[in-house]
Order: structure tokens, then sequence, then C-alpha cells
């Protein structure tokens, strides 16, 4: 179902450089650590239940010794026009005036419709309470609640860094630039395969980028409008 | 066929049909009491999940479904036996209908409060599941009316609704009787619910009216239902699911099971109640006709379904048709068509074998397949999301195994405890299609299986 949204506002979006992705994971850490996300130990893992909303997924191409892998990180795509969010019957999932798809723990029923409507397979739903192993939990993210058993979850592009990068703006009384907001994985990233920002904005880095030969959206042909924007590999 | 001649002695008929009431007999407690028990383990089941939380359950990440819809689109396709083939019937004005219609009204209610209870139960947080109820609020917050499960709600409750007043119309009679025929408590509450019924012209007129325009009535509805059911799936995007024919072809499945369901009903109560002369070979032979229909009919869909999946080749769509063909699925998936199909249809064409005990095998077959039907509809899709990276598979826990069974156990257990308070077969209806004594006109009812069958 079509959703359409206009705004002055940022236009939040990600590029991500396949190109220089080494697939070391350290995005995925980060996110854990900045977000709170409850570590389920490895045998609920090996059932599904493990929650990351980022991933970095691995395919290997062609036959051994002639091997190509490709490392491809994956998290909530933000789209435009987002299947997810039709299919919630209470509107817990919706598009923000920033473009942003936004999830409301607090209105999440968990019927889990919207992550079976996920092409991605990027929504993570809350199989048990949360719980860190000590002294894990003394090490939380105040800023960022804690989701309880029972509802879905999945990338927010840092929002709480988002509203902190926008304050910030606000108070030096000037428009968001480059810079302002960089989201945790994006931080992380030892090679800067990754880059966040302001696509309504054309001199922004993510807008240049967006633009390049090589830029691509996953499952393009949905017509979900992803605001994640992938960069192939040059070989 | 054995003959079995009709009873047409208006005392001796409401003896019968009231006896299962004061003497219900040793199956019937025997009955009561497996199907409690297997209500009882379900309770433990559904008390250790909202304790712990859905982890108890198979599920995981990308298989967010699995039993929990599968028995909800399989009772609520369950529940079309009833209304829709009663309202059919009616309508159509079909005279053999008299001893069957309440039997299938009462299935549909059951049904349909079993296949109610998965969506809230198999909520992330099932405490909340009234905010899909459209009430005002201070925070001004509605359910998203362009969600199929918000479409789900406003169907189910429509026909839930529509189907205990249609239940409740032609029972108003009866209750009178039993009223008539009570004492103390019973008659306060028979009293109560027959809303001061005393027979005369103008109460059989309006009621008649009130039947008829009922049967009219649920027929749209119930087609509606199991339309939006199918509507939780082909709305989405998913391989296999995002299909045009999936309205018709659910609720042809749902007609399917659901006259199995009634056939099974039916065998049950007829010796249970011993109510061989009421629910005769004929109304067998012709409700075996009726399931023979409609496994024509999803042999058809199936079929039409299947081969344009594979036609179309394309890769995501093939991945989950061969793993329902020729992969882990496989024996499932063939189960399901010898089960619906290869067996049932030959058994139930050829006449020799449409008796009440050929009838009976084939509706075990088509309760089964039908269930498992269900289930390939469900997994399978979701097992294989479009990156490769992320498929998973799903093995049910015995949580949800047992809460399966006590949905088995807990239809029986209400259907048992409702022919034990209620007449299960309409006594006024049943005596409405007898001969006119000394007028000696003879209407269905009262015509021997033999006749009936050569007309």
């Amino acid at each position: 179902m079509k959703e359409e949204t206009k705004s002055n506002k940022p236009q939040w979006g990600m590029v991500i450089d396949l190109d220089r992705c080494t697939g070391c994971e350290a995005c995925v850490v980060a996110c854990r650590v900045e977000n709170n996300i409850p570590a389920v130990g490895p045998e609920e893992a090996a059932k599904g239940r493990s929650i990351n909303w980022i991933r970095v997924e691995r395919y290997v191409e062609g036959e051994y010794p002639d091997v190509k892998v490709k490392f491809m990180p994956v998290l909530c795509q933000h789209c435009e026009e987002a299947p997810c969010e039709p299919v919630c019957p209470v509107y817990a999932t919706y598009r923000t005036d920033e473009g942003l798809n936004a999830q409301v723990y607090n209105r999440c029923v968990g019927t889990r419709y919207c992550a079976n409507n996920c092409p991605y397979t990027v929504r993570f739903f809350n199989f048990f309470d949360p719980k860190w192993d000590a002294p894990l939990e003394k090490a939380l993210n105040p800023e960022v609640s804690i989701r309880p058993r029972g509802v879905m979850e999945k990338c927010t592009f840092c929002i709480q860094r988002i509203r902190k990068g926008e304050e910030k703006a606000k108070d030096e009384e000037r428009e968001v630039r480059d810079g302002d907001v960089v989201p945790a994985c994006v931080q992380t990233c030892e090679t800067k395969a990754m880059y966040f920002g302001n696509l309504a904005d054309p001199t922004s880095e993510v807008s240049k980028l967006s633009k390049s030969n090589r830029a691509m959206r996953l499952l393009e042909d949905l017509g979900t409008k992803p605001r994640v924007i992938y960069l192939n590999k040059g070989d | 066929m054995k003959d079995l001649q009709p009873n047409s002695n208006s005392e001796t008929i409401t003896a019968d049909l009231l006896r299962p009431l004061s003497k219900p007999g040793l199956g019937w407690y025997t009955t009561v009491t497996i199907s409690g028990l297997l209500v009882l383990l379900a309770a433990v089941a559904l008390g250790y999940q909202f304790t712990k939380g859905l982890g108890v359950w198979g599920i995981n990440r990308p298989v967010f479904w699995a039993l929990d819809i599968t028995n909800f689109v399989f009772w609520i396709g369950i529940s079309h036996a009833g209304t829709l083939i009663s309202a059919i019937l009616r309508v159509t004005g079909a005279e053999w209908r008299r001893p069957v219609t309440r039997c299938a009204e009462a299935i549909t209610v059951f049904a349909l409060m079993i296949g109610a209870l998965f969506p809230i139960i198999h909520l992330g947080r099932p405490q909340f599941f009234y905010w899909l109820v459209p009430y005002p609020n201070e925070r001004g917050l509605w359910p998203n009316f362009r969600s199929p499960l918000a479409w789900d709600f406003f169907a189910i409750n429509t026909y839930l609704l529509g189907s205990i007043i249609y239940l409740y119309l032609p029972l108003i009679p009866d209750l009178a009787l039993l009223r008539d025929k009570s004492s103390g408590l019973f008659r306060r509450v028979y009293g109560a619910l027959c809303l001061g019924w005393r027979g005369t012209q103008l109460q059989w007129d309006r009621l008649e009216r009130a039947v008829r325009a009922m049967a009219v009535i649920i027929i749209p509805v119930a087609v509606s239902v199991h339309t939006i059911v199918s509507w939780d799936f082909a709305m989405t995007i998913r391989p296999m699911w995002h299909s045009t024919m999936f309205g018709p072809y659910f609720v042809a499945g749902a007609i399917f099971s659901g006259i199995a369901a009634l056939i099974l009903a039916m065998a049950v109560i007829r010796r249970v109640f011993h109510l061989e002369n009421y629910l005769r070979p004929v109304h067998f032979n012709n409700l075996g006709l009726l399931l023979l229909t409609m496994s024509l009919i999803w042999f058809y869909f199936t079929f039409a379904e299947y081969l344009t999946s594979w036609y179309g080749n394309e890769p995501e769509e093939m991945a989950v048709f061969r793993s329902k063909v020729s992969g882990v699925y496989a024996p499932l998936f063939w189960g399901t068509v010898v089960c619906c199909f290869a067996i049932p249809a030959p058994l139930l064409a050829i006449k020799r074998f449409r008796t009440i005990k050929g009838t009976m095998v084939a509706s075990v077959l088509v309760v089964i397949g039908m269930w498992f039907e269900r289930f390939l509809i469900i997994v399978p899709t979701l097992t294989q999301p479009k990156f490769t990276f992320n498929w998973g598979s799903y093995t049910p826990t015995w949580v949800e195994l047992s809460l399966t069974a006590g949905t088995f156990g807990y239809f029986v257990l209400l259907y048992s405890i409702f022919s034990r308070l209620f007449p299960i077969i309409a006594i006024w209806e049943y005596k409405e299609g007898l001969p006119l004594g000394e007028h000696g006109e003879q209407t269905v009812v009262g015509v021997p299986d033999a006749e009936l069958e050569s007309v």
C-alpha cells in the first residue's frame, strides 16, 4: 500500500559502500551497545531468537578455489513505502516526517504481521523478557528505552543521536549538516564504509554518493524505495 | 443401505430428541472427561506461555507465525460448516436439512469461538488485544483500518454475532418447549431465554421471517469472513501468499472442512444419543455428495494455484514451491493431497461407499488434510524470506501442540455441553416437515431413505 509524506524536515538516509565493507561486524557490536539490545544466549540464538538491528550477511559466490565472498550489512531500510506500515492493526509502526520508519514500542501488541511483510527480514520480536548477563546491565544506554517482552523492535537510525544532533543545530541556529548526526554503526565502521546524513540536502555526502553510478537499493523492483543506499562492488 | 422408518408420532419425537438432556448416557460422560482433560492440558500450556513469553513456542525469526495461525485459519474454516450449509439449505428449501441445521449452526458458533481465541493468545502482549477496538480515548488513538488484521477483527466479530443470532432464533420454540417441560431453576432460565414464546401465529410469522432474513444475511457474511482471513496472507508481498485467488480458495477450503466436521459431529451424535432414526443414511449421503463437490473444487483451486506458480518460474516462488512439492514439506503436501482428494473423491463418488461409515472415513481424512493444508500455506512461505541468508526452519514445541490438541478438546466439550442443555436436533423444525396426519400429505422428512434416493 502506498504512503506519501511531504515535509521540510531533514530526510535521513544512509549509504553503505560494499567495496569497503570487510565484514568485521564492528557495526553489529556498536549497535548492540548503543541501543540496549539484549543478548539471548547461544541456545536461543540458534533457534532464531537473536536480535541484531544490523547484521552482516555473507554470500559466497563461485566454486572453490575461485570464490568471492560478499559482505552486505543489512539494517532496517526505512523504506519510503514500507510494507510493514499499513499492515499493523494498531499503528505501532509509521512514517515520521523525517522519513524514518518508527516503531512505537508502547503501542505494539505483537501481532508480528509487520515482520512477516518485511522483505528485508529486519524486524525483531522480543520472545522473552530482555536480560543482560552481569555486569552488562550496568552499561545500558540511559537514552534508549528497554523494550518489554512481546513487542517488535528494529533499527531506529539511532533516533536518540538524531534528536541530539538536531537540537545542537537548533541551538547554534543553523540547519543540520554532515557530522551532526552519526549513528553508532557509522561511527564505529573501521573502513568508513558507512555514511549517514540528510538526503534532502543536495550538498550532503549521502546525497552526492546516492547519485553514484554504483548506487543501488535492495530489492529495488519491489518499489519500497529504501532510504539505505548501497554502493555496489566496483570490481 | 438399511432402510430406517422415520418416526411420525409427535410424542415419540419429542421424547427421543429430549432424551439426551435428561439421560445423556455413558458415551457422553466419557467424551466430556476426555475433552475436558485436553482443555486442562491446553490451559496449563497457555498459563506457561503467558508467564514465560512467546519464546516457549517454536516460532522464531523468520517464522513468526506457525501453529497459532494454522489453528486460527483451520477453526474459522470449520465454522463455515454450519451457518453456511444450514443457510443455503434453508434458503433453497431443502427438506432433508431439518435434522441437520442445528448440529451445523452449533458447530459454527463453537468453532468460531475457538478460532477467534488465537489472534488474541498469539499476541506478544495479549492483554492489549482490545486496542484493535475503535473506542474513543483521551489520546485519540484508533486502530489502523488499512490493516487486514483490523478487517479480520471486525469480520470475525460480525460473523460471531450473526451466527449466534442465527443459532438462537430457531432455538426459541424449542426453548419454550423446554420451559414447559422443566422445573425450578432450569424453568426460569429456559423461560427467560425463550423470550415469552407462546407459539401464537404472529410469533411464528415473525420467527419465520427473522430466520429467513438471517439465512440470507449470514451467507455473504460467512463468505467475507474467510476471504478476509485469506487476505491476511494475500495482502502481503510474500511468495505463494500474494495470490489473487486466495479469497475463493480459502472459502472453498473452509466449506470443505466444515462439511467434513459436520458429518463427523452428526455421526457421533447419532451413536451417542441413539438418534439413528433421525440422522439417517440419506443425510450422510447428501452431505457426502456436497463433500465430494467441495473436494473437486478444492483440488481445482490447488492445481490452479500451484500450476501458475510453477509455470511462472520466479526464483522466490519456486523456492517455496519446491520445498512443498519435493522438499522438506513434501510428505505433508502429498499427504494433504491424498487426504483431501485422492481418497475422499473416489470414496464419495462411488455410491456403494457413500454410507455413514464411508462418509465418516472421508471426513476424518478431510479434517486432517485441511489442517495440514493451512499449515502448508503458512509455514513454508515464512521459512524462506527473500534473502537466503535469513532462511529458517520451524519445529513446534509441546506448548503449541498442547494448545492444538486443546482446541479439539474444547470444541468437543462445548459441543457436548450444548447438546446436554439444548436439543441438538431442532424439534419444531423436524416436526414441521412431518406428514400432516389426516391430510395425508407426505413431505420429505417422512419419506423412507430408499424412496428419497430415487428422487
